[in-house]
């Protein structure tokens, strides 16, 4: 199976399950390969290349932190450890609660509102620490 | 894969090509790359990507080359090879950008060589060294990611991983595991095993082709010395004869290679031959002295104490019962000339026809079955022939797991076009793979391959020349067939009509299509007809008498062709030579000097699988079992231990204290396969040599030895110098294996029989233009029954088989650590909806309980057909033939311990 067959066929399946599940897990990805007949290998290494997809469960919010070049020089370092204190998460982590996922990503591309960050599809700008703050202090459930 | 595709595809003219390297003229074949190219005419580059036996892939970029006319660096190994072309491999610019590209390699890899498994073998090492870049600085490096230590075999080392992908290219194109590939991206990508977690976890078969190929120390195996000799030998572990380099150092074995030069595996090995030799030969468990047991307990003896002994207990009980109150069992693990002797000691010595071994258990029906149909009973073709076939149509055979090395090879096949029909009640890895996949009923073969037949034939697509020259009795064959519709034999195997017919025109649409099939079809009541129903098939379509076409049992072990090439079995001499032929049988006395003892006149034979009942009857009272455990392989073995209880005399000769051997009176100590020099035939009819690598531990005699000294004290002197002149014997008696000399032996990687003269180079496939026995013979039979079927008491029909990792009766494999972790106890496999209904989880334990026993079992749920579950035999704490059928084939003996009904019971108390 050459790598371009597989990714085609694969990728559209992956999202459907993806959109039905909020994530790949393990047996799902166990039940794609038997079903189009991909070695399971295949599956996990296409579905660990692309970013989109998860395979780990996510929590109800996504918070995605830019480290683009606008935000580093408009210290998105400190946004970034502000939030890790604030969610008690490190990148890639998941809250056991299931309410906040928290991720870097390069470059969110609104570097006019920088230091910015994501929560789900939602861009909160020009931060600070205790706009952070405000932003996960106690009412997590927001 | 991103490669070149033109490399290695099929030239279009085989030509020579002419071009220059460095300067130098130099020819290479159409198809060859630029590095192949280079390699041929003793050019050194550096490579880290390049596999031989691989698809080329230009990963690492260092074997780049200059070429005139051509821009840029192309990469040599996915360059092909063209007339007139213009090579350079070396230059100052090339240099600089080898030595840059290296460094970045370099740059991702974190190890300390002095203290890595690989260091003086390692191609990364050589390449920088070449280069004269250093790799000191991995030193420095930390490593960031953890080392997967989880499988028992080899450690996997992300650390020093440079992305070569030739581990993940190995497992595809060689194993057709797919076991592992390319995961995450960038800086991230990692090779990682399916499953995304550990490498234990994955679907790995650990054959170890990726381990021996790694060029760096990433996978490096847990244990391995350097050998400061090699011995050529045969893996002692299953019928396909996978050929080997033992290598030695002072008196051990501490490596195990494939032979390359092999034409049986091509120098692929599974886990059992890579990783199951060394701890099985050099177990301490080894028996290493007589024993003998006195007031129910053994204690050790000298040889001479136990061998008077036994030939004292022979005589008295051929005094008092006659000599058919002995009989010998001699075993499809031990060498032809050990084989070949102890049935000339039933016959000749102790003047008994109750002489037989383990092919009774499986292959049996085989050999009467195409004897029938074709005149020989042996694999039609050679292995090697079955890559190459149209179609195959595999029929009860797991061969992954229990032939695995051609079980690779039909998966390679598969990967490159062939079609493949794959019938088994289980989704086998085979089915997963296959175009079609036949899930019928344990014991319907017959159905099964009535319908296919009966659907060729309505659709005109037999072939009929063939038929009308070369096959006889289709009267009676259509007679019963004419109503084994696929609608009609749907019902009866639970296989879609619809299935059944796609499966009948792919098969008589592929030329050639072969049959490949194993005990799936065998061990039942029903074995010998049932192999003739799949005979049919080649007959009809004139699939068999070419190469990759025809009818191929695979044997299960090691020489269970040759234990039946050297006539242990009651129904025929050796060669298969016939009692009913006076000549044959003059042969014999001739050769002998004796009268050969009255048979088989006297229907039925004592097969082996009778000698139990012939036991508990009084007929028989004495009995020699060399390495067999009947104890633990045979159909109910309840009923076997308590014949062998109740036998005046036992003696058994084995490498370990089986369940078998402890119900011995006498015990001695064999040598093993790498402790003795023989010959050993495997499945494709090859006769290969064993040689002696290693002393055999403690008082241990070759297996024939102590046979020549029984027979010495019972007054028939066998005086060989050495295994050679037993084989000069046997040979010279038997016309198929006439020209197979050990010299010849030396010189060809082993000779197929027949190999009637010594100029012969040995037959590749069977039945060119005649059968053995003139005409292909068809026949009519009608699908009977398992004698046990499901009901309301025993709900599920029990099959039974092996797994990859363990061996048979297991004594050899449950010496290995690594093998034991990973398949520590019985298992049972049940489909999720039957698992379902029974409330059952993965890993529960259950009793599997059956008219005759009960065992224990873990619960594995796994695609099968419903209302059929599977277990292995190999456990002695659990034996699973406590619960199989010991119901009889009743051409040839053969036990239906692949279908009987059981229920299953879950467990009072969970562990
Ligand atoms: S040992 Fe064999 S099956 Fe396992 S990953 Fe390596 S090549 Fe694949
Ligand atoms: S583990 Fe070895 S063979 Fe596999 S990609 Fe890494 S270096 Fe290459
Ligand atoms: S396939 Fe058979 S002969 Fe080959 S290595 Fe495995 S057990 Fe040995
Ligand atoms: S060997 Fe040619 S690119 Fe690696």
């Amino acid at each position: 199976m050459s790598d371009t067959r597989a990714r085609s066929q694969l990728i559209p399946l992956l999202q459907k399950a993806q959109q039905k599940w909020g994530y790949l897990a393990s047996e799902a990805l166990r039940e794609i390969a038997r079903e189009l007949r991909i070695p399971e290998s295949k599956v996990y290494g296409v579905a660990t290349f692309y970013a989109q997809f998860k395979l780990t469960r996510q929590g109800k919010r996504s918070v995605k932190i830019c480290r683009g070049t606008a935000c580093h020089v408009r210290g998105g370092a400190r946004i970034l450890a502000e939030t890790k204190k604030r969610l008690g998460l490190q990148e890639g982590e998941t809250s056991p609660d299931y309410q906040h996922t928290l991720e870097t990503v390069a470059c969110i591309g609104a570097c006019a509102l920088a230091p910015c960050l994501t929560i789900n599809e939602e861009v909160h700008g020009r931060l600070n620490t205790i706009k952070v703050a405000a932003l996960f202090g106690g009412e997590e459930d927001a | 894969m991103t490669s070149v595709a033109v490399v290695g595809a099929k030239p279009a003219s085989p030509a020579t090509i002419t071009l220059t390297i460095d300067g130098v003229r130099a020819q290479t074949q159409r198809g060859q790359s630029v590095l192949e190219a280079c390699r041929e005419a003793g050019i050194y580059l550096p490579t880290l990507c390049y596999d031989p036996d691989l698809e080329p892939y230009g990963g690492c970029r260092l074997c780049m080359v200059e070429v005139e006319g051509m821009r840029g660096l192309p990469t040599a190994c996915t360059l092909p090879a063209q007339e007139g072309m213009v090579v350079r491999t070396e230059s100052p610019q090339l240099d600089a950008v080898r030595r840059d590209t290296l460094e970045l390699i370099l740059a991702d890899h974190a190890g300390d060589c002095l203290i890595c498994r690989k260091n003086g073998h390692c191609q990364l090492q050589e390449v920088s060294s070449y280069l004269g870049v250093d790799c000191r600085p991995a030193l420095l490096r930390e490593p960031t990611r953890p080392v997967d230590r989880s499988n028992p075999f080899f450690d996997f080392d992300p650390n020093k991983c440079i992305l070569c992908g030739i581990c993940v290219r190995a497992c595809a194109e060689l194993q057709g595991a797919h076991a592992i590939d390319f995961a995450w991206r960038g800086l991230e990508t990692k090779v990682t095993p399916s499953g995304g977690g550990l490498w234990i976890d994955s679907n790995c078969e650990y054959c170890g082709e990726c381990l021996i190929r790694c060029p760096t120390g990433a996978l490096a195996p847990k244990n391995s010395q350097k050998a400061s000799r090699y011995v050529k030998s045969v893996c002692p572990y299953c019928g396909v004869g996978c050929s080997i380099r033992l290598g030695i150092r002072g008196d051990r074995i501490v490596s195990v290679a494939g032979d390359k030069e092999s034409p049986v595996n091509n120098g692929r090995l599974c886990v059992k031959g890579r990783f199951g030799i060394i701890e099985a030969v050099h177990s301490p468990n080894r028996l290493t002295k007589p024993l003998i047991k006195r007031d129910g307990n053994f204690v050790e003896a000298n040889w001479d104490e136990a061998l008077d002994l036994i030939a004292q207990k022979f005589h008295e009980i051929r005094a008092q019962h006659g000599p058919e109150a002995l009989g010998v069992i001699a075993s499809a693990r031990i060498a032809n000339e050990a084989n070949y002797l102890a049935q000339k000691l039933a016959r000749a010595v102790l003047g008994t026809n109750k002489v037989d071994c383990c092919a009774r258990i499986c292959h049996a029906p085989s050999v009467h079955g195409l004897l029938r149909s074709f005149g020989s009973g042996a694999m039609t073709n050679s292995l090697a022939e079955i890559e190459e076939a149209h179609t195959i149509l595999l029929i009860g055979s797991n061969t992954t797991e229990a032939h695995p090395t051609v079980g690779s090879g039909i998966r390679r096949a598969v990967q490159r076009g062939t079609k493949l029909i794959a019938a088994d009640p289980r989704e086998i890895e085979l089915a997963k793979i296959a175009d079609i996949h036949l899930p019928l009923r344990p014991g319907t073969d017959a159905a099964l391959a009535n319908a296919l037949a009966h659907h060729i034939i309505a659709q005109g697509l037999q072939n009929q020349k063939f038929m009308d020259e070369r096959t006889e009795g289709f009267e009676e064959f259509w007679a019963v067939v004419q109503k084994y519709t696929p609608e009609y034999a749907e019902g009866i195997t639970g296989v879609s009509a619809e299935k059944i017919k796609r499966a009948a025109e792919l098969y008589a649409r592929g030329q050639p299509g072969m049959i490949v099939y194993c005990l799936g079809v065998t061990e039942h009541r029903t074995g010998v007809v049932s192999v003739q129903t799949i005979a049919n098939l080649a007959l009809i379509t004139g699939f068999v008498g070419q190469p990759s076409s025809g009818v191929n049992p695979l044997r299960g072990q090691n020489n269970v062709q040759g234990a039946c090439d050297m006539g242990a079995l009651p129904e025929f001499l050796p060669g298969y030579q016939r009692w009913d032929n006076p000549e044959h049988v003059k042969k014999f006395e001739d050769a002998w000097g004796v009268k050969l003892p009255k048979t088989p006149a006297h229907y039925p034979l004592i097969f082996c699988s009778r000698m139990w009942d012939d036991i508990l009857k009084g007929n028989l009272h004495g009995l020699y079992i060399i390495g067999e455990d009947v104890a633990l392989t045979e159909g109910n073995i309840s009923k076997v231990r308590k014949a062998l209880q109740s036998l005046d005399f036992l003696v058994v000769q084995e490498l370990f204290m089986t369940p078998t051997a402890e119900l011995a009176h006498v015990v001695l100590p064999a040598a093993g396969f790498a402790e003795i020099d023989g010959t050993f035939t495997d499945s494709e009819r090859r006769v290969q040599r064993v040689r002696k690598a290693v002393p055999s531990p403690g008082e241990c005699k070759p297996d024939w030895q102590i046979v020549c000294e029984i027979s010495n004290r019972l007054g028939y002197p066998m005086n060989y110098q050495n295994a050679d002149e037993v084989f000069e014997e046997l040979r010279k008696l038997m016309p198929n294996y006439g020209g197979i000399t050990y010299r010849r032996l030396e010189e060809h990687p082993g000779l197929q029989w027949p190999c009637p003269d010594e100029a012969h180079p040995g037959t590749r496939f069977l039945h060119k233009e005649k059968f053995t026995r003139g005409l292909g013979k068809l026949v009519g039979i009608e699908q009977e029954p398992p004698e046990e079927v499901p009901d309301e008491e025993y709900p599920f029909l029990l099959t039974t088989g092996r797994v990859l990792q363990h061996y048979n009766c297991a004594s050899m494999t449950e010496q290995v650590a690594g093998v034991v972790q990973l398949v520590p106890e019985n298992l049972v496999e049940i489909s999720p909806k039957d698992a379902e209904a029974l409330g059952l989880k993965g890993g529960d334990l259950v009793r599997v309980v059956s008219r005759r026993g009960a065992v224990k079992a873990r619960v594995k749920i796994r695609q099968i057909a419903e209302g059929v579950v599977f277990m292995p035999f190999h456990h002695k704490e659990e034996p699973t033939n406590l619960i199989t059928n010991d119901a009889l084939d009743p051409i040839c003996g053969t036990a239906e311990v692949k279908a009987c009904a059981v229920r299953i019971e879950k467990r009072i108390k969970t562990l």
